[in-house]
């Protein structure tokens, strides 16, 4: 059971309670927010993905990441990037609810897929030029739209909360494409962790820098959001003192049970790369 | 008489198609099939899991310059992208650029073939997808990263944001791209969105020929492997910004779409013509 949803998802509540802000960028679609506030002794720049019912393409009315969404972050990350050149970096948060990339017609003769690249291009230029670039996972973070915004962060953060899911499909569109049922996904999740939609199973992976347990996704209090602040505040520090690199996903103590395929592979690679 | 035979890249397995684009000789394969790193998921799954993945990955020469290329096996699960093939790929493409900031350039190519993340091993394909993501992005300010899409399985999902991302993608009229597998949007957006058995309009959409008259790749090329290779290594004399960089370009193109009466396939072509050689 998908805890009560709502009508404009995590994201922008989020949005809300950690910038005091409604976030609409003039000029920039109503679907992407944007704005500065404090963290700590910085500003950082905070960006979320919000569903709007009027939205022009039908199939991004839900919180999906469509053409403009996925432009907009472009736009937007690439934005941040030229206004701190010659300055000091400042940190990016990216707010994470994102139901799915949008699933139609237009979408794929106009080139999504080359929208989404844009947006995980930016986020990568942004962390590569030195902006700590943070992914905060407060609700669905999944598939493509993951991949346009949030996985390219230095460090990803989730809400410890059942409203909080990681997968390469909506549970609904896998069930359809596999023709299981949603409970035999579920079953296969519990066995085969890589399989399971929930936070906690994402977190063994090693590829969460922090899993934030004790904070209500729907309604936190005051005190719960001064400590995601601190999280948000510490992943900034960590990532200022470390490689630009995604490295630490795959050389942290985590991954070393369940990806340590990931960190075989590399290591046969790089002993073969040379001839001997 | 004069019989022009041609040799089919599309019809060639991975290796083979990996061999024809490297200078003839300089093969060397990484972490081959002896070596039988394979999947730890699909065995659990009760799906037998081959000793490769489905990814080839091989050192060797173009142009007489040191060059790196994974190729993706169609023909297994789908050129399904799980922990042990991603890592393969995004393992490569991390040891290119480490060369590379050493001053000594390895010239990396991707031969696309893949419906996406394997969903037997979801989350695990999802990470190194971004892995290889963040790869190439680091690498295309040393090196142009080139990809081609030849077919018949196209290139789908969080791979299609693969090829976006790189400096030149080079595509045969027989290759898809696309973001959303005509299956998955048929089941997630109905019928009446897209009929997914109507091959005709999948290509339309998505076909390699559609995809070059829109400027969405850099090159249209027939199904030979001769000519595939010869692509390959003009492309690293291109100098231009990889697509994904030319944010503003695009926006404005989108800005200029009316989504309540979307344009049909030719008329796109009119609308975004090609334009002069990035």
């Amino acid at each position: 059971m998908s805890p009560p949803r709502s009508p404009e998802g995590h994201g922008l509540h989020w949005f809300r309670q950690l910038t005091g802000q409604d976030g609409i960028v003039p000029g920039t679609v109503a679907t992407v927010r944007v704005a500065d506030a404090p963290l700590r002794q910085e500003s950082a720049r905070f960006i979320a993905v919000v569903p709007d019912a009027s939205n022009r393409f039908v199939r991004a009315r839900h919180g999906e990441v469509g053409l403009d969404e996925a432009w907009a972050l472009a736009q937007q990350v690439r934005a941040t990037l030229a206004a701190d050149r010659g300055k000091r970096p400042r940190a990016i948060v990216a707010l994470v609810d994102v139901a799915s990339q949008a699933y139609g017609r237009s979408e794929e003769l106009l080139g999504i897929h080359l929208a989404c690249a844009a947006a995980a291009d930016a986020y990568a230029s942004a962390r590569l030029a030195g902006h700590p670039v943070i992914a905060l996972l407060v609700g669905k973070a999944m598939s493509g739209a993951f991949l346009a915004h949030g996985y390219q962060a230095n460090r990803i953060l989730a809400l410890d909360s059942p409203a909080v899911l990681v997968h390469a499909m909506s549970k609904e569109a896998a069930a359809r494409v596999t023709r299981r049922p949603i409970e035999a996904l579920q079953e296969l999740g519990e066995r085969i962790v890589p399989m399971a939609y929930d936070v906690r199973a994402f977190a063994k992976l090693g590829l969460l820098y922090r899993l934030i347990e004790g904070v209500q996704a729907q309604a936190p209090d005051a005190g719960e959001l001064e400590r995601v602040r601190g999280e948000l505040a510490d992943a900034i520090a960590d990532t200022r003192a470390g490689p630009r690199d995604l490295s630490h996903r795959w050389r942290s103590e985590a991954p070393r049970g369940l990806r340590a395929a990931s960190i075989a592979v590399r290591r046969r690679l790089t002993e073969q790369w040379e001839l001997p | 008489m004069s019989i022009v035979l041609r040799d089919s890249f599309i019809e060639m397995p991975a290796r083979e198609r990996a061999r024809a684009i490297l200078d003839a000789d300089t093969f060397r394969e990484l972490l081959g099939p002896f070596e039988r790193m394979k999947s730890p998921w699909l065995p659990l799954q009760g799906v037998v899991a081959q000793a490769d993945d489905g990814v080839v990955v091989a050192r060797g020469r173009l142009a007489g310059k040191p060059a790196v290329v994974a190729a993706i096996e169609g023909a297994y699960q789908g050129g399904s992208i799980g922990e042990v093939s991603g890592a393969k790929i995004a393992g490569v493409l991390e040891l290119a650029l480490r060369d590379c900031e050493r001053g000594a350039p390895v010239r990396p190519v991707l031969l696309l073939e893949t419906g996406g993340v394997r969903l037997q091993e979801a989350n695990l394909g999802l990470a190194a997808i971004a892995e290889i993501h963040a790869a190439i992005v680091a690498l295309r300010a040393h090196v142009p990263v080139v990809g081609v899409i030849a077919g018949l399985v196209g290139c789908f999902g969080g791979m299609s944001l693969t090829a976006a991302l790189c400096s030149r993608l080079i595509v045969t009229r027989q290759a898809r791209l696309g973001m959303n597998g005509p299956e998955v949007i048929e089941q997630e957006a109905g019928i009446a969105e897209l009929d997914s058995t109507d091959a005709a309009l999948v290509w339309s959409l998505m076909g390699g020929e559609q995809r070059y008259a829109t400027g969405l790749a850099d090159v249209l090329v027939e199904d030979d492997a001769g000519m595939i290779a010869a692509q390959v290594r003009a492309a690293f004399d291109s100098v231009a910004a990889s697509r994904t960089e030319q944010v503003e370009r695009f926006v404005k193109r989108l800005a200029s779409i009316d989504p309540i009466q979307p344009p049909e396939p030719a008329q796109l072509r009119a609308l975004w013509p090609r334009e002069a050689p990035r």
